[in-house]
Protein backbone atom coordinates (compact mmCIF):
# COMPACT_ATOMS: atom_id res chain seq x y z
CA UNK A 1 0.00 0.00 0.00
CA UNK A 2 1.48 3.31 -1.38
CA UNK A 3 0.91 6.04 1.18
CA UNK A 4 -1.25 9.12 0.02
CA UNK A 5 1.10 12.06 0.26
CA UNK A 6 -1.04 15.41 -0.06
CA UNK A 7 0.80 18.88 0.79
CA UNK A 8 1.37 19.27 3.86
CA UNK A 9 -0.23 15.38 4.92
CA UNK A 10 1.44 12.18 4.43
CA UNK A 11 -1.03 9.25 5.66
CA UNK A 12 0.08 5.86 6.14
CA UNK A 13 0.19 2.49 7.69
CA UNK A 14 2.64 0.64 9.91
CA UNK A 15 2.07 -3.27 9.95
CA UNK A 16 3.97 -3.95 12.80
CA UNK A 17 5.66 -2.51 16.36
CA UNK A 18 9.37 -2.68 14.79
CA UNK A 19 7.62 -0.55 11.38
CA UNK A 20 6.11 1.89 13.68
CA UNK A 21 9.61 1.81 15.65
CA UNK A 22 11.11 2.43 12.53
CA UNK A 23 8.81 5.31 11.30
CA UNK A 24 9.64 7.09 14.64
CA UNK A 25 13.40 6.53 14.32
CA UNK A 26 13.51 8.81 10.89
CA UNK A 27 11.29 11.35 12.42
CA UNK A 28 13.56 11.57 15.30
CA UNK A 29 16.37 12.10 12.72
CA UNK A 30 14.89 15.04 11.44
CA UNK A 31 13.82 16.76 14.78
CA UNK A 32 15.07 20.04 15.42
CA UNK A 33 15.45 21.50 18.95
CA UNK A 34 12.02 23.69 19.32
CA UNK A 35 9.85 21.28 17.00
CA UNK A 36 6.60 19.95 18.50
CA UNK A 37 4.88 16.81 17.95
CA UNK A 38 1.45 16.60 18.80
CA UNK A 39 0.13 13.31 19.18
CA UNK A 40 -3.50 11.60 19.07
CA UNK A 41 -5.06 8.33 19.44
CA UNK A 42 -6.35 5.80 21.80
CA UNK A 43 -5.20 4.02 24.27
CA UNK A 44 -2.90 1.18 22.39
CA UNK A 45 -2.44 2.76 19.26
CA UNK A 46 1.29 3.22 19.59
CA UNK A 47 1.52 6.74 20.51
CA UNK A 48 4.56 5.77 23.54
CA UNK A 49 5.83 3.02 21.04
CA UNK A 50 6.42 5.86 18.14
CA UNK A 51 7.72 7.85 20.42
CA UNK A 52 10.46 5.36 21.88
CA UNK A 53 11.38 5.63 17.96
CA UNK A 54 11.79 9.28 17.95
CA UNK A 55 14.11 9.37 20.84
CA UNK A 56 16.68 6.66 19.05
CA UNK A 57 16.45 8.92 16.41
CA UNK A 58 17.76 11.41 18.57
CA UNK A 59 20.66 8.83 19.37
CA UNK A 60 18.36 8.45 23.32
CA UNK A 61 19.75 4.98 24.43
CA UNK A 62 17.82 4.88 27.77
CA UNK A 63 14.58 3.26 28.18
CA UNK A 64 11.80 5.73 27.14
CA UNK A 65 9.19 5.15 29.05
CA UNK A 66 4.96 6.40 29.83
CA UNK A 67 4.82 10.07 30.92
CA UNK A 68 1.47 9.73 31.82
CA UNK A 69 1.93 9.80 35.57
CA UNK A 70 4.90 11.58 35.59
CA UNK A 71 3.24 14.05 33.23
CA UNK A 72 6.61 15.15 31.63
CA UNK A 73 9.59 12.83 31.16
CA UNK A 74 13.01 14.38 29.88
CA UNK A 75 15.74 12.88 28.08
CA UNK A 76 19.16 14.50 27.63
CA UNK A 77 21.76 11.99 26.78
CA UNK A 78 20.97 12.23 22.84
CA UNK A 79 21.66 14.96 19.90
CA UNK A 80 18.78 17.44 21.48
CA UNK A 81 16.93 17.25 24.64
CA UNK A 82 13.28 14.97 24.39
CA UNK A 83 10.80 16.35 26.21
CA UNK A 84 8.26 13.60 26.43
CA UNK A 85 5.06 15.08 27.68
CA UNK A 86 1.61 13.22 28.23
CA UNK A 87 -1.90 15.52 28.81
CA UNK A 88 -4.15 11.97 29.26
CA UNK A 89 -4.70 12.59 33.12
CA UNK A 90 -5.25 16.12 32.64
CA UNK A 91 -8.53 18.05 31.59
CA UNK A 92 -8.63 21.56 31.47
CA UNK A 93 -6.15 24.09 29.75
CA UNK A 94 -5.94 25.82 33.02
CA UNK A 95 -4.33 22.68 34.52
CA UNK A 96 -1.74 22.16 32.03
CA UNK A 97 -0.74 26.14 31.98
CA UNK A 98 -0.65 25.94 36.09
CA UNK A 99 1.77 22.72 36.26
CA UNK A 100 4.22 24.83 33.09
CA UNK A 101 4.04 21.75 31.10
CA UNK A 102 3.49 24.44 28.39
CA UNK A 103 7.12 26.06 29.20
CA UNK A 104 8.60 23.33 27.45
CA UNK A 105 6.98 23.85 24.31
CA UNK A 106 9.50 25.29 21.43
CA UNK A 107 12.26 25.32 23.53
CA UNK A 108 16.08 23.55 23.65
CA UNK A 109 14.63 20.61 22.79
CA UNK A 110 11.57 18.35 21.00
CA UNK A 111 8.98 18.37 22.71
CA UNK A 112 6.24 15.22 21.78
CA UNK A 113 3.14 15.17 23.80
CA UNK A 114 0.57 12.74 23.71
CA UNK A 115 -3.17 13.34 23.93
CA UNK A 116 -2.59 17.02 22.58
CA UNK A 117 -5.86 16.52 21.68
CA UNK A 118 -6.79 17.25 25.24
CA UNK A 119 -5.69 20.73 25.04
CA UNK A 120 -5.96 21.67 21.05
CA UNK A 121 -6.18 25.11 22.26
CA UNK A 122 -2.95 25.45 24.21
CA UNK A 123 -0.80 23.85 21.51
CA UNK A 124 1.46 25.98 19.17
CA UNK A 125 -0.62 26.83 16.15
CA UNK A 126 2.72 25.95 14.20
CA UNK A 127 3.35 22.00 14.87
CA UNK A 128 3.08 18.45 13.75
CA UNK A 129 0.28 16.55 14.04
CA UNK A 130 0.33 12.66 14.06
CA UNK A 131 -3.08 11.22 14.24
CA UNK A 132 -2.89 6.79 14.85
CA UNK A 133 -5.51 4.59 14.86
CA UNK A 134 -5.89 0.94 15.54
CA UNK A 135 -6.42 -0.87 11.87
CA UNK A 136 -5.95 -4.37 13.18
CA UNK A 137 -4.12 -5.94 16.06
CA UNK A 138 -0.63 -4.95 14.60
CA UNK A 139 -1.76 -2.64 12.10
CA UNK A 140 -1.92 1.05 12.60
CA UNK A 141 -3.19 4.30 10.65
CA UNK A 142 -0.33 7.15 10.82
CA UNK A 143 -1.39 10.09 9.47
CA UNK A 144 0.91 13.52 9.56
CA UNK A 145 -0.52 16.84 9.08
CA UNK A 146 2.08 19.71 8.90
CA UNK A 147 1.28 23.50 10.04
CA UNK A 148 4.23 26.15 9.15
CA UNK A 149 6.52 25.87 6.91
CA UNK A 150 9.48 24.18 9.23
CA UNK A 151 6.93 20.80 9.57
CA UNK A 152 6.16 21.41 6.06
CA UNK A 153 10.05 21.29 5.13
CA UNK A 154 10.04 18.29 7.69
CA UNK A 155 7.94 16.25 6.18
CA UNK A 156 9.14 16.75 3.32
CA UNK A 157 12.86 15.35 3.80
CA UNK A 158 10.55 12.37 6.10
CA UNK A 159 8.87 12.25 2.93
CA UNK A 160 11.80 11.47 0.44
CA UNK A 161 13.70 9.40 3.21
CA UNK A 162 10.72 6.89 4.08
CA UNK A 163 9.56 6.70 0.52
CA UNK A 164 12.03 8.06 -1.52
CA UNK A 165 9.41 10.04 -3.09
CA UNK B 1 15.76 14.36 65.88
CA UNK B 2 12.59 15.47 64.07
CA UNK B 3 13.03 16.51 60.41
CA UNK B 4 10.15 18.95 58.00
CA UNK B 5 9.85 16.51 54.38
CA UNK B 6 8.79 18.89 51.85
CA UNK B 7 7.27 17.26 48.44
CA UNK B 8 5.90 18.66 45.11
CA UNK B 9 7.66 16.88 42.59
CA UNK B 10 4.04 16.17 41.04
CA UNK B 11 1.09 17.31 41.23
CA UNK B 12 0.38 17.40 45.13
CA UNK B 13 1.93 19.66 47.36
CA UNK B 14 2.69 17.68 50.60
CA UNK B 15 4.77 18.35 53.79
CA UNK B 16 5.08 16.06 57.09
CA UNK B 17 7.39 16.17 60.34
CA UNK B 18 9.41 13.36 61.68
CA UNK B 19 10.53 12.46 64.44
CA UNK B 20 13.82 10.29 64.54
CA UNK B 21 13.37 8.83 60.86
CA UNK B 22 10.09 6.75 61.57
CA UNK B 23 7.45 8.47 63.76
CA UNK B 24 5.14 10.70 61.79
CA UNK B 25 4.52 13.59 64.03
CA UNK B 26 2.07 15.10 61.18
CA UNK B 27 1.94 14.94 57.58
CA UNK B 28 -0.36 17.46 55.51
CA UNK B 29 -1.22 16.72 51.76
CA UNK B 30 -2.52 19.72 49.81
CA UNK B 31 -5.28 18.19 48.32
CA UNK B 32 -7.12 17.41 51.69
CA UNK B 33 -6.92 21.25 52.02
CA UNK B 34 -9.53 23.37 51.01
CA UNK B 35 -8.21 26.10 49.84
CA UNK B 36 -10.59 27.64 48.39
CA UNK B 37 -12.24 28.26 51.81
CA UNK B 38 -8.83 29.01 53.59
CA UNK B 39 -8.15 31.86 50.91
CA UNK B 40 -12.01 33.23 52.02
CA UNK B 41 -12.99 33.17 48.35
CA UNK B 42 -11.37 32.58 44.75
CA UNK B 43 -8.02 32.74 44.58
CA UNK B 44 -6.00 34.05 41.83
CA UNK B 45 -5.70 31.59 39.36
CA UNK B 46 -4.27 33.00 36.56
CA UNK B 47 -1.01 34.41 38.29
CA UNK B 48 -0.05 31.98 40.36
CA UNK B 49 0.25 28.00 39.78
CA UNK B 50 -0.99 25.41 42.34
CA UNK B 51 2.02 24.29 43.86
CA UNK B 52 2.82 28.58 44.76
CA UNK B 53 -0.67 28.32 46.57
CA UNK B 54 -0.18 25.59 48.98
CA UNK B 55 3.07 25.57 50.02
CA UNK B 56 3.35 28.17 52.78
CA UNK B 57 -0.33 26.96 54.46
CA UNK B 58 0.43 23.09 53.53
CA UNK B 59 4.00 23.39 55.38
CA UNK B 60 2.96 25.72 57.97
CA UNK B 61 -0.08 22.75 58.71
CA UNK B 62 2.26 20.66 58.72
CA UNK B 63 4.57 22.47 61.26
CA UNK B 64 1.68 23.45 63.80
CA UNK B 65 0.18 19.66 63.78
CA UNK B 66 3.78 18.29 64.74
CA UNK B 67 3.79 20.76 67.83
CA UNK B 68 6.76 22.14 67.50
CA UNK B 69 8.25 25.10 66.74
CA UNK B 70 10.16 25.29 63.57
CA UNK B 71 13.39 26.06 66.03
CA UNK B 72 13.16 22.52 67.22
CA UNK B 73 13.55 20.68 63.96
CA UNK B 74 17.01 19.39 63.11
CA UNK B 75 17.07 19.90 59.52
CA UNK B 76 14.77 20.24 56.58
CA UNK B 77 14.69 17.61 53.82
CA UNK B 78 13.07 17.98 50.10
CA UNK B 79 12.39 16.14 46.74
CA UNK B 80 14.83 17.96 44.09
CA UNK B 81 13.81 14.95 41.27
CA UNK B 82 12.47 13.26 39.59
CA UNK B 83 9.79 15.27 38.87
CA UNK B 84 7.87 18.10 37.45
CA UNK B 85 10.69 21.04 36.91
CA UNK B 86 8.13 24.07 37.21
CA UNK B 87 6.65 21.91 40.12
CA UNK B 88 9.73 20.67 42.31
CA UNK B 89 11.50 24.08 42.34
CA UNK B 90 8.19 25.75 44.62
CA UNK B 91 9.36 23.03 46.98
CA UNK B 92 13.19 23.30 46.74
CA UNK B 93 13.08 26.74 46.76
CA UNK B 94 10.86 27.22 49.68
CA UNK B 95 13.02 24.53 51.84
CA UNK B 96 15.79 26.58 50.83
CA UNK B 97 14.23 29.54 52.43
CA UNK B 98 12.78 28.43 55.25
CA UNK B 99 16.24 26.40 56.35
CA UNK B 100 18.41 29.81 55.44
CA UNK B 101 15.68 31.85 57.60
CA UNK B 102 15.67 29.23 60.47
CA UNK B 103 19.60 28.56 60.21
CA UNK B 104 18.86 24.56 59.85
CA UNK B 105 20.65 22.43 57.61
CA UNK B 106 18.59 21.37 53.83
CA UNK B 107 18.82 17.99 52.62
CA UNK B 108 17.79 16.96 48.98
CA UNK B 109 16.06 13.85 48.28
CA UNK B 110 15.02 11.99 45.75
CA UNK B 111 11.59 10.94 45.20
CA UNK B 112 12.04 7.37 44.47
CA UNK B 113 13.69 6.92 47.50
CA UNK B 114 10.68 8.36 49.67
CA UNK B 115 8.75 4.83 48.38
CA UNK B 116 11.48 2.67 50.31
CA UNK B 117 11.33 4.35 53.22
CA UNK B 118 7.69 4.84 53.19
CA UNK B 119 7.97 0.91 55.00
CA UNK B 120 9.97 2.02 58.21
CA UNK B 121 7.76 4.79 59.38
CA UNK B 122 4.82 4.50 61.60
CA UNK B 123 1.85 7.59 62.86
CA UNK B 124 2.61 9.08 66.00
CA UNK B 125 -0.92 7.75 67.30
CA UNK B 126 -0.02 4.00 67.16
CA UNK B 127 1.89 2.12 69.47
CA UNK B 128 2.94 -0.57 67.63
CA UNK B 129 6.61 -1.19 66.73
CA UNK B 130 7.51 -0.41 63.03
CA UNK B 131 10.49 -2.85 61.34
CA UNK B 132 13.84 -1.01 61.23
CA UNK B 133 15.64 -0.82 58.17
CA UNK B 134 17.89 -4.18 57.53
CA UNK B 135 19.77 -4.63 54.51
CA UNK B 136 20.16 -5.54 52.17
CA UNK B 137 16.73 -5.16 51.38
CA UNK B 138 15.19 -5.09 48.04
CA UNK B 139 12.32 -3.09 46.89
CA UNK B 140 9.62 -3.08 44.65
CA UNK B 141 7.97 0.13 43.12
CA UNK B 142 4.97 -0.10 42.00
CA UNK B 143 3.37 3.26 41.38
CA UNK B 144 1.36 5.08 38.52
CA UNK B 145 4.63 6.19 37.64
CA UNK B 146 7.68 3.92 37.99
CA UNK B 147 7.80 0.22 38.36
CA UNK B 148 11.01 -0.53 39.50
CA UNK B 149 12.99 -3.01 41.74
CA UNK B 150 15.92 -1.42 43.88
CA UNK B 151 18.71 -3.89 45.54
CA UNK B 152 18.83 -1.37 48.98
CA UNK B 153 22.47 -1.92 50.34
CA UNK B 154 22.33 0.72 52.74
CA UNK B 155 21.62 4.11 53.97
CA UNK B 156 21.74 6.20 50.43
CA UNK B 157 23.31 2.56 48.81
CA UNK B 158 21.37 1.78 45.76
CA UNK B 159 21.01 -0.15 43.07
CA UNK B 160 17.90 -0.63 40.26
CA UNK B 161 18.06 -3.75 39.11
CA UNK B 162 15.38 -3.37 36.78
CA UNK B 163 12.54 -1.43 35.84
CA UNK B 164 9.72 -0.70 33.32
CA UNK B 165 10.79 -0.14 29.59
CA UNK B 166 7.12 1.44 28.70
CA UNK B 167 3.90 1.50 30.65
CA UNK B 168 4.60 1.42 34.58
CA UNK B 169 2.32 -0.81 36.64
CA UNK B 170 -0.19 1.17 38.10
CA UNK B 171 -0.81 3.14 34.60
CA UNK B 172 -1.72 -0.21 32.98
CA UNK B 173 -4.32 -0.97 35.66
CA UNK B 174 -5.99 2.55 35.12
CA UNK B 175 -5.89 2.31 31.63
CA UNK B 176 -7.58 -1.24 31.37
CA UNK B 177 -9.96 0.10 33.63
CA UNK B 178 -10.95 2.61 31.21
CA UNK B 179 -10.92 0.21 28.55
CA UNK B 180 -13.43 -1.99 30.71
CA UNK B 181 -15.45 1.32 30.97
CA UNK B 182 -14.56 1.28 35.31
CA UNK B 183 -14.26 3.89 37.22
CA UNK B 184 -10.99 6.33 37.96
CA UNK B 185 -9.00 5.44 40.01
CA UNK B 186 -8.18 2.17 37.53
CA UNK B 187 -6.58 -0.04 40.71
CA UNK B 188 -9.38 -0.12 43.30
CA UNK B 189 -11.49 -0.09 40.42
CA UNK B 190 -10.21 -3.48 38.95
CA UNK B 191 -9.11 -4.81 42.35
CA UNK B 192 -12.86 -5.01 43.53
CA UNK B 193 -14.42 -6.08 39.90
CA UNK B 194 -11.20 -9.16 39.86
CA UNK B 195 -13.19 -10.28 43.34
CA UNK B 196 -16.16 -11.29 41.43
CA UNK B 197 -13.99 -12.72 38.17
CA UNK B 198 -12.38 -16.06 37.81
CA UNK B 199 -8.90 -15.52 36.24
CA UNK B 200 -8.63 -18.88 34.32
CA UNK B 201 -10.98 -17.55 31.75
CA UNK B 202 -8.55 -15.09 29.53
CA UNK B 203 -5.25 -16.26 28.96
CA UNK B 204 -2.93 -13.12 29.08
CA UNK B 205 0.32 -12.26 27.59
CA UNK B 206 3.15 -11.79 30.41
CA UNK B 207 6.56 -10.22 29.23
CA UNK B 208 9.19 -11.96 31.24
CA UNK B 209 11.96 -9.93 29.57
CA UNK B 210 13.97 -13.05 30.99
CA UNK B 211 17.45 -12.55 32.12
CA UNK B 212 16.62 -9.43 32.64
CA UNK B 213 14.75 -7.49 36.19
CA UNK B 214 12.97 -4.87 33.64
CA UNK B 215 9.12 -5.53 33.04
CA UNK B 216 6.87 -4.41 30.07
CA UNK B 217 3.02 -4.00 30.44
CA UNK B 218 2.10 -2.13 27.56
CA UNK B 219 1.69 -5.52 25.65
CA UNK B 220 -0.55 -6.39 28.07
CA UNK B 221 -2.59 -3.45 27.89
CA UNK B 222 -2.85 -3.80 24.61
CA UNK B 223 -3.75 -7.78 24.48
CA UNK B 224 -6.71 -6.44 26.99
CA UNK B 225 -7.85 -4.31 24.47
CA UNK B 226 -7.83 -6.86 21.42
CA UNK B 227 -10.29 -8.78 23.69
CA UNK B 228 -12.55 -5.66 24.50
CA UNK B 229 -13.16 -5.88 20.54
CA UNK B 230 -13.72 -9.15 20.08
CA UNK B 231 -16.87 -8.88 22.26
CA UNK B 232 -18.30 -5.97 19.83
CA UNK B 233 -17.41 -3.50 22.18
CA UNK B 234 -15.27 -0.21 20.72
CA UNK B 235 -13.50 1.11 24.42
CA UNK B 236 -12.99 4.27 22.87
CA UNK B 237 -15.97 5.55 22.73
CA UNK B 238 -16.24 5.30 26.50
CA UNK B 239 -13.70 8.07 26.79
CA UNK B 240 -16.03 10.79 27.75
CA UNK B 241 -13.76 13.12 29.19
CA UNK B 242 -15.28 14.17 33.07
CA UNK B 243 -17.93 11.29 32.49
CA UNK B 244 -15.83 8.38 32.12
CA UNK B 245 -13.66 9.97 35.03
CA UNK B 246 -16.43 9.73 37.67
CA UNK B 247 -17.58 6.35 37.11
CA UNK B 248 -19.09 4.32 34.41
CA UNK B 249 -20.41 6.11 31.15
CA UNK B 250 -24.13 5.63 30.18
CA UNK B 251 -23.28 4.37 27.08
CA UNK B 252 -20.85 1.66 28.20
CA UNK B 253 -23.65 0.26 30.66
CA UNK B 254 -25.37 -1.51 28.60
CA UNK B 255 -22.34 -2.17 26.24
CA UNK B 256 -19.86 -4.13 29.24
CA UNK B 257 -23.41 -6.65 29.57
CA UNK B 258 -21.97 -8.28 27.01
CA UNK B 259 -18.08 -8.49 28.08
CA UNK B 260 -16.70 -10.99 31.17
CA UNK B 261 -15.60 -7.56 32.67
CA UNK B 262 -14.94 -9.58 36.31
CA UNK B 263 -12.95 -11.95 34.68
CA UNK B 264 -11.32 -10.06 32.55
CA UNK B 265 -9.96 -7.57 35.20
CA UNK B 266 -9.21 -10.89 37.20
CA UNK B 267 -7.37 -12.04 34.55
CA UNK B 268 -5.30 -9.06 33.80
CA UNK B 269 -4.76 -8.60 37.87
CA UNK B 270 -3.45 -12.05 37.83
CA UNK B 271 -0.80 -11.29 34.72
CA UNK B 272 0.76 -8.32 35.99
CA UNK B 273 0.91 -9.65 39.37
CA UNK B 274 2.66 -12.88 38.39
CA UNK B 275 5.10 -11.00 36.67
CA UNK B 276 5.69 -8.27 39.71
CA UNK B 277 5.90 -11.54 41.84
CA UNK B 278 8.01 -13.71 40.21
CA UNK B 279 10.32 -11.45 39.06
CA UNK B 280 10.75 -10.15 42.68
CA UNK B 281 11.56 -13.61 44.17
CA UNK B 282 14.07 -14.25 41.53
CA UNK B 283 16.19 -10.75 42.54
CA UNK B 284 15.52 -11.94 46.49
CA UNK B 285 16.89 -15.22 45.80
CA UNK B 286 19.71 -13.73 43.62
CA UNK B 287 20.75 -11.12 46.61
CA UNK B 288 20.07 -13.06 49.27
CA UNK B 289 18.00 -10.10 50.94
CA UNK B 290 16.73 -9.58 54.28
CA UNK B 291 13.85 -8.29 53.60
CA UNK B 292 11.32 -7.08 50.44
CA UNK B 293 9.81 -3.97 50.83
CA UNK B 294 7.05 -2.70 48.58
CA UNK B 295 6.54 1.38 47.50
CA UNK B 296 4.18 2.97 45.37
CA UNK B 297 -0.08 3.34 44.59
CA UNK B 298 0.29 -0.55 43.37
CA UNK B 299 1.80 -1.84 46.69
CA UNK B 300 -1.88 -1.33 48.05
CA UNK B 301 -3.29 -3.91 45.82
CA UNK B 302 -4.60 -6.90 48.07
CA UNK B 303 -3.44 -9.86 45.59
CA UNK B 304 0.12 -8.18 45.08
CA UNK B 305 0.63 -8.19 48.87
CA UNK B 306 -0.94 -11.76 49.62
CA UNK B 307 1.01 -13.61 46.51
CA UNK B 308 4.29 -11.43 47.47
CA UNK B 309 3.79 -12.26 51.46
CA UNK B 310 3.14 -16.23 50.20
CA UNK B 311 5.71 -16.45 47.46
CA UNK B 312 8.61 -15.28 49.23
CA UNK B 313 10.73 -16.75 52.01
CA UNK B 314 11.83 -13.56 53.55
CA UNK B 315 9.73 -10.94 55.15
CA UNK B 316 7.76 -8.60 53.10
CA UNK B 317 6.44 -5.44 54.89
CA UNK B 318 3.84 -3.41 52.74
CA UNK B 319 3.07 -0.14 53.77
CA UNK B 320 -0.02 1.28 54.74
CA UNK B 321 -2.15 2.65 52.15
CA UNK B 322 -1.91 6.16 53.10
CA UNK B 323 1.87 6.03 52.59
CA UNK B 324 1.67 4.41 49.44
CA UNK B 325 0.74 8.14 47.49
CA UNK B 326 2.76 10.61 47.68
CA UNK B 327 3.43 12.51 50.91
CA UNK B 328 5.73 14.12 53.02
CA UNK B 329 6.72 11.66 55.50
CA UNK B 330 9.23 9.85 53.63
CA UNK B 331 11.11 12.55 52.29
CA UNK B 332 11.56 13.65 56.24
CA UNK B 333 12.91 9.83 57.21
CA UNK B 334 15.10 9.99 54.30
CA UNK B 335 16.48 13.20 55.67
CA UNK B 336 16.70 12.09 59.10
CA UNK B 337 19.29 9.12 57.34
CA UNK B 338 21.26 11.87 55.60
CA UNK B 339 21.52 13.65 58.44
CA UNK B 340 22.81 11.14 60.80
CA UNK B 341 25.18 10.31 57.95
CA UNK B 342 26.57 13.80 58.31
CA UNK B 343 25.15 14.46 55.14
CA UNK B 344 23.97 18.01 53.68
CA UNK B 345 23.25 19.58 50.44
CA UNK B 346 24.58 23.09 49.47
CA UNK B 347 22.25 26.51 49.28
CA UNK B 348 22.86 25.67 45.56
CA UNK B 349 21.07 22.60 44.87
CA UNK B 350 18.72 22.85 42.10
CA UNK B 351 16.06 20.60 40.61
CA UNK B 352 16.90 17.52 38.49
CA UNK B 353 13.80 16.65 36.82
CA UNK B 354 14.94 13.46 35.50
CA UNK B 355 17.23 13.01 38.56
CA UNK B 356 18.68 8.39 38.35
CA UNK B 357 18.76 7.05 41.60
CA UNK B 358 22.49 6.01 42.32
Amino acid sequence: MSPVMTGPTIDFFSHSVAQTRRFGFRLGQFAQPGDVFCLEGPLGSGKTLLTQGIGQGLDIHTAITSPTFTLINEYRGGRIPLYHIDLYRLHSDQEIWNLGLLDYLESDGLSVVEWADQAKRVMPERRLWITLRHLSATKRGILMQAKGPRYIALLTSFRRDAFGG
Amino acid sequence: MHILGIETSCDETAAAVVTGGTIIRSSVVASQIDLHRQYGGVFPEMASRQHVLSIAPVVQQAIEQSGLAPQELAGIAVTYGPGLAGSLVVGVNYAKGLAFGYDLPLIGVNHIEAHIYGNWLRPAAETEEVSTPVFPSLALIVSGGHTMLILVRGHGDYEVLGQTLDDAAGEAFDKVARLLGLSYPGGPAIQSVAEQGNPRVFSLPRAWLRGTYDFSFSGLKTAVLHVVEQYGVDPHQWKQGVAARNGVAAAAISATRLLPVADLAASFQEAVVDVLVQKTKLAAEEHQVQQVILGGGVAANRMLRTEMTQSLDCPVLVPPPVLCTDNGAPIAAVGYYRLQAGERSSWDLDVVANLALS
